[in-house]
C-alpha cells in the first residue's frame, strides 16, 4: 500500500482485482481495516486521491463489487466519507446499485444502525443520488405496509426496516415530502392496521412509533398523530433517528438525545410553571407567638372525640351485596361493597355457594360506576373467590358465556384470566387450609364427610401413634409443609372440556379462527396453563388426548403469538401426563408431534417458536430416556 | 373537662332544595326585622325573617336554575344574586317590592361566585368569572361599566376561576382581587392596572373557596383534599405559605372568617361544620347536624356581639342556624 501512496502510475485496475478478490473471500475485515482510513485520510483534501478511490472501486469486477461494496459501507466512520470514498458508484455501476438499494435494506438485516445511516446519508448527500433515496423510501414503506410482511417476517427484520425509514424521513427535505406527499399517506394508514392487527406488543409499538414520524413529517402544522404507548430504550432509540446530527460529527453517534428534539418529547415534560409562582416556603411563625400574648385562649374549644373519619359501611352479607350492585344508586355504598366483595365471599363459603352463578354473572358484567383505584383488580379477585368456592357451576356458567353472543373481546379475555387464576388457587395447597380449629372440630369427625376428615385422619394417626409409643428422644420435628389434596383434581375437566369444545364454531360477533385471533392466542396459553396445573389429577390423560388433538388442527396457524401458545401447550402436556400414560395411549400423535416440531425449529420464522419447539424436542428425548432406563 | 359541642339554636326548614348560598343581613336598626337570604338548587330565593323562623318572601328570578350566589349591597332592600343560568340579577325589595332591576348576563357556566366590594357611596365593583376560560371579568355596579378584564398569561394554564375575593385595604386604596383556580393556585391581581402581582401554588386539586383577612394580610383556602392552606401577603405584594391544617375527612366547600375576625367557619362533605380559631388556626369545635355535604356557610352581621349567629345550608334542604363564641 505504501507503494501505491508513493507512485502514481500503477494500474488502478490491477489493484481493484485484487481488492475485489480479497474482498470476495471473506478477508474484507483486514484489507478494509487498513485500506479505508489511509483513504479517508487522503481523499479529505485531495482531489486526485478522490478520483482514484473512485476509479478502485469501479473496477472491481462484477462478480466481487458486493462484497467490496458492501465492506466500505461498513466500514466507512460516516456517510460523507462514504461519499467520498464511493462516489457516484451506485448511479454508474448497476450491481452496486442493487447492493445498496435492496439487498442491504429489504433483503439483509443483519446490519448496525450505523451502516443504516451511513447508507442512507451517502445517498443523501448528492443531488444524483437523492432520487434513489426517494426510491428507497418507497420500497421500505411498501414492505412496512404490506400485512403479509408484517405477519411472517421475524420482528428483528422490521425493526430494521423501521430504523431505515425513519433515517430515510430524516433525510429528506420539504420540496421532495411535498411530492410524495399522498403515497406517505396511504402508506402510513395501510401499515398502521396492519402493524396494530398484531398480537405482538412489540410490533405495534413499531407501528405506532413509525406512523407518528411519518404524521409529523408530512403536517409539519396542525394536529399531529399521536398514539399512547409505553416508551422505552428501542422507542426512543427510534425516535432519535429522526433528527440528523449535523455532518461534521467524526463519528456520528446515536442516539443524541440532547440535540433531538423527539426524543425530548420522550422525556416526561415538566412544564414551565409561572416565574412568578412561589415555592412552598413555610414562613415559620415562631417569633410573633412570643410576642403576642395568646388571645385565643378565651375561646375555649368544645368535645370534638366524636369527630372520626367518615366510613361508608359495607353490606355484610353477600344477598345484600347483590342488591347493592344491581339496584343501588348510592355510589358510596356501591364503592364500598365493591371493595368488601372478596373479603365477605371467602369468609362465608356457604352463603356464596347458594347464589354463586348468580353472583358470577353480575360481576362479569360489572362496570365501572365511579372511578375507584384498581377495579379490574377487585373485579377479578371478587371472581376468582366465587370461582374457587363453588367451582363446578361456575366454571360451567363461565365457559358457556365464554362462547356466547355480545361479550366485548375483553370480557372473553378476563372470563380466561379467571379460569387460570382460579385453577391456580384450588391446586395450591399453600391458599388452602386456614386454621381450623382442631378441639372443636375433633368430636365431629366422624359426622362430617369431605375434606374435612381427610385432613383430619392424619392427625389422629398421629396422636394414637404418639401416645402408644414410648418415645427415648425426640428428635428434632422437622414442620412437613400443610399438604391437602389437590381441589382442581374433581373440577379440573370443567374448567378444560367446555373452553375447547366450540373453538370452530363461529358466532356473528366471535370468530376465534378468523379475525379474532388475539383471543385465540389467550385461550391456548390458557389451555396451556390449566393443564399444566391438572398435573396428577384423574382428568389428565383425557385432557392431554383432546389437548393433543387441539394443536394438530391448528398448528399452521399464521399468528406467532398463537404457535407460542400451541408449543407451550405441548411442553405442558409433556410435563403433566404421566410419560407411560403418553406412551401407551398416544403413541402415533406423539411421533407426528415430533415430526411438525422439527419442522418448526428449522423453519419457523418466529425466534420464541423456535425455542419452544426445541425445548419441547428436548423434553421427549428425555421423557424416552427415563423410559428406556426403568427397567420394565 | 371539654364542654359537648352545641346543637344549632335553631334550623330552618322549608326550602324544598340543596340550598348553595347564604347571606345575613342584620345590620339595621330596630325595628328592621334581621333577615337571612338563601339561595337553592331549584332557583329560589328565600328572604328568612329570623324573628319568626319563616320565609317572608320566596324571589324566583333565575328560571328554576341553581342560585349560588346572594350578596346584599347597603342593606337588605338591594340584592344581587348569581344564578346558573349565566345571569346576575339586582333586585330591589324595598317596600315589599320583589322585582329585578337589572341583570348582567356574564355567560359564565361554571360555579364561581362573584365578589363585591364597595369602593365608594353607591358604587361597588364586582368581580365574576365569564365566558372565556381563565378570565375574571371586574365591573363597576350599578352602571355595568367594565372595568378591566383579567387574563393569565398564555401556557399558564390555570384552568377555570373557582373563586374570588375583592378587597380594599381601605377606602381608596386600590383594589385588588384574589382568585382560586382550577389547579389549585392562588392569584393575587392588581384590579387597576389589570395584572398579576403574586400566585401560590396552594393545593394540588381545585381551590374549592378562599377568604381574605386584609387586616392581617392572612388568608386560607381548602379544596377537596384533606388540608386548609393558610397563606399570608407580604410588603413586595407576594403570596407565601404560612401554615397548613389537616383534616379528618377530605373535602371543603365553603371557607368563611368572621368579621371580628377570631374565628373562622369552614362546610364541609363530610357533613360537618368546623370552627378555628383565626390566629394559630386552633381546631374549637366540631358541628354536626346535617345529614348531606354542606355547601355554604355565613356569619351574620349583627350589630351587638352577643346576636350573633352562624348559618350553615347543605344539600339536605336544612339551613342551621348557631351561636358560637358570641361573647368574644
Amino acid at each position: 500500500l505504501s507503494l501505491i501512496a508513493g507512485g502514481l502510475d500503477c494500474s488502478i485496475s490491477f489493484v481493484s482485482h485484487v481488492l475485489g478478490k480479497v474482498c470476495v473471500h471473506g478477508r474484507q475485515k483486514e484489507i478494509l481495516g487498513v485500506l479505508v482510513p489511509r483513504l479517508t485520510e487522503l481523499t479529505k483534501s485531495d482531489c486526485i486521491w478522490q478520483r482514484i478511490c473512485w476509479r478502485l472501486v469501479e473496477c472491481v469486477p462484477e462478480r466481487w463489487m458486493e462484497a467490496v461494496v458492501l465492506g466500505f459501507v461498513q466500514r466507512a466512520p460516516g456517510a460523507d466519507v462514504l461519499s467520498r470514498l464511493l462516489g457516484n458508484l451506485v448511479v454508474k455501476n448497476k450491481k452496486a446499485q442493487f447492493v445498496v438499494t435492496q439487498k442491504v435494506l429489504l433483503l439483509q438485516y443483519g446490519h448496525t444502525t450505523a451502516v443504516l445511516q451511513n447508507l442512507l446519508g451517502y445517498l443523501a448527500l448528492d443531488s444524483l443520488r437523492r432520487a434513489l433515496l426517494l426510491r428507497v423510501l418507497q420500497e421500505l414503506l411498501e414492505t412496512w405496509g404490506s400485512s403479509s410482511a408484517v405477519k411472517h417476517s421475524p420482528p428483528e427484520q422490521q425493526l430494521y426496516i423501521s430504523k431505515a425509514i425513519l433515517i430515510c424521513l430524516s433525510h429528506l427535505k420539504e420540496p421532495e415530502i411535498e411530492s410524495c406527499r399522498q403515497e406517505l399517506l396511504t402508506s402510513m394508514m395501510e401499515g398502521v392496521k396492519c402493524h396494530l392487527d398484531s398480537s405482538l406488543p412489540q410490533l405495534r409499538r413499531l407501528g405506532m412509533v413509525v406512523a407518528e414520524s411519518i404524521s409529523s413529517r408530512i403536517n409539519t402544522e396542525g394536529p399531529v398523530l399521536k398514539f399512547e404507548y409505553e416508551e422505552d430504550d428501542e422507542t426512543r432509540e427510534l425516535k432519535s433517528l429522526l433528527v440528523q446530527t449535523p455532518p461534521l460529527c467524526v463519528v456520528p453517534s446515536l442516539p443524541d438525545d440532547d440535540r433531538s428534539e423527539k426524543a425530548g418529547a420522550a422525556l416526561p415534560s415538566v412544564p414551565e410553571s409561572n416565574k412568578k409562582s412561589q415555592t412552598a416556603a413555610p414562613v415559620m411563625p415562631d417569633e410573633e407567638s412570643e410576642a403576642e400574648l395568646d388571645s385565643d385562649d378565651d375561646l375555649v374549644p368544645y368535645d370534638m372525640s366524636e369527630d372520626k373519619e367518615l366510613k361508608i359501611k359495607a353490606p355484610v352479607y353477600i344477598r345484600d351485596c347483590i342488591e347493592v350492585l344491581t339496584g343501588s344508586e348510592d355510589v358510596d355504598k356501591w364503592e364500598a361493597t365493591v371493595k368488601a366483595l372478596e373479603g365477605l365471599i371467602r369468609r362465608n363459603p356457604a352463603a356464596t355457594r347458594e347464589v354463586s352463578v348468580e353472583l358470577a354473572k353480575i360481576l362479569l358484567h360489572l362496570e365501572e360506576k365511579t372511578c375507584i383505584e384498581g377495579f379490574v383488580e377487585l373485579r377479578q379477585r371478587a371472581q376468582v373467590a366465587v370461582l374457587t368456592t363453588d367451582p363446578i357451576p361456575v366454571s360451567k356458567y363461565l365457559t358457556s358465556q365464554f362462547y356466547s353472543l355480545n361479550y366485548s373481546l375483553r370480557q372473553r379475555m378476563d372470563i380466561l384470566d379467571v379460569l387460570v387464576l382460579a385453577a391456580q388457587e384450588l391446586s395450591c395447597p399453600k391458599f388452602h387450609g386456614k386454621p381450623k380449629h382442631s378441639d372443636a372440630q375433633k368430636p365431629r369427625i366422624q359426622l362430617l364427610p369431605g375434606s374435612d376428615s381427610s385432613k383430619d385422619w392424619r392427625r389422629i394417626v398421629d396422636e394414637r401413634i404418639k401416645s402408644k409409643t414410648r418415645r427415648f428422644a425426640t428428635g428434632q420435628c422437622l414442620m412437613e409443609p400443610a399438604s391437602s389434596p389437590n381441589q382442581f383434581s374433581s373440577v379440573a375437566g370443567h374448567f378444560f372440556f367446555p373452553l375447547i369444545q366450540h373453538f370452530d364454531r363461529p358466532l356473528t360477533t366471535f370468530d376465534l379462527l378468523g379475525e379474532d385471533h388475539l383471543v385465540l392466542g389467550r385461550l391456548v396459553h390458557t389451555l396451556a396453563v390449566l393443564m399444566y396445573l391438572a398435573v396428577n389429577t384423574v382428568a389428565v390423560t383425557a385432557m392431554g388426548k383432546a389437548l393433543l388433538e387441539f394443536v394438530w388442527t391448528l398448528r399452521f396457524h399464521v399468528d406467532s403469538y398463537v404457535r407460542q401458545g400451541l408449543l407451550s401447550c405441548i411442553s405442558s402436556l409433556l410435563l403433566s401426563v404421566p410419560a407411560e400414560l403418553l406412551l401407551a395411549d398416544m403413541t402415533e400423535e406423539l411421533l407426528e408431534t415430533q415430526s411438525w416440531l422439527g419442522d418448526v425449529v428449522e423453519k419457523d420464522p418466529d425466534g420464541d417458536c423456535r425455542r419452544l419447539a426445541l425445548q419441547n424436542l428436548l423434553l421427549m428425548e428425555n421423557l424416552k430416556k427415563k423410559l428406556e432406563a426403568v427397567p420394565s | 373537662m371539654a364542654l359537648p359541642p352545641p346543637d344549632p339554636q335553631f334550623v330552618l326548614r322549608g326550602t324544598s332544595a340543596a340550598i348553595h348560598t347564604l347571606h345575613f343581613s342584620c345590620g339595621g336598626q330596630e325595628p328592621e326585622i334581621p333577615v337571612l337570604f338563601s339561595g337553592s338548587e331549584n332557583g329560589f330565593i328565600h328572604v328568612w325573617n329570623l324573628k319568626t323562623h319563616r320565609v317572608d318572601t320566596a324571589l324566583d328570578g333565575h328560571g328554576g336554575k341553581s342560585v349560588y350566589c346572594v350578596e346584599t349591597m347597603g342593606g337588605k332592600d338591594r340584592l344581587l344574586s348569581q344564578g346558573r343560568d349565566q345571569r346576575i340579577c339586582l333586585w330591589d325589595l324595598a317596600e315589599g317590592r320583589t322585582a329585578v332591576t337589572d341583570s348582567v348576563f356574564t355567560e359564565h357556566v361554571g360555579f364561581c361566585r362573584c365578589s363585591l366590594v364597595k369602593v365608594a357611596q353607591g358604587r361597588w365593583l364586582m368581580a365574576t368569572a365569564a365566558k372565556g376560560l381563565e378570565e375574571v371579568h371586574v365591573l363597576e355596579l350599578p352602571s355595568k361599566t367594565s372595568v378591566c378584564t383579567l387574563k393569565p398569561e398564555v401556557g399558564a394554564k390555570l384552568g377555570m376561576p373557582m373563586c374570588l375575593k375583592l378587597w380594599q385595604l381601605s377606602c381608596g386604596s386600590q383594589p385588588l382581587l384574589l382568585a382560586g383556580y382550577e389547579d389549585g393556585s392562588v392569584v393575587l391581581w392588581n384590579v387597576t392596572m389589570g395584572k398579576a402581582l403574586s400566585q401560590l401554588v396552594c393545593h394540588q386539586e381545585p381551590v374549592m373557596s378562599l377568604d381574605f383577612d386584609s387586616e392581617k394580610a392572612k388568608g386560607i383556602s381548602g379544596s377537596s383534599e384533606k388540608v386548609l392552606r393558610i397563606w399570608s401577603l407580604n410588603e413586595q405584594q407576594n403570596l407565601q405559605v404560612y401554615k397548613t391544617q389537616e383534616l379528618v375527612n377530605a373535602g371543603i366547600s365553603d371557607i368563611t372568617i368572621r368579621p371580628d375576625k377570631k374565628i373562622l367557619a369552614t362546610a364541609g362533605w363530610d357533613h360537618r361544620i368546623r370552627i378555628f380559631g383565626w390566629k394559630k388556626l386552633k381546631p374549637l369545635a366540631v358541628l354536626d347536624y346535617h345529614t348531606a355535604t354542606v355547601h355554604c356557610v355565613s356569619f351574620s352581621d349583627h350589630r351587638k356581639p352577643q346576636e350573633r349567629l352562624l348559618a350553615a345550608g347543605s344539600k339536605d334542604h336544612r339551613i342551621s342556624v348557631w351561636a358560637v363564641y358570641t361573647h368574644t
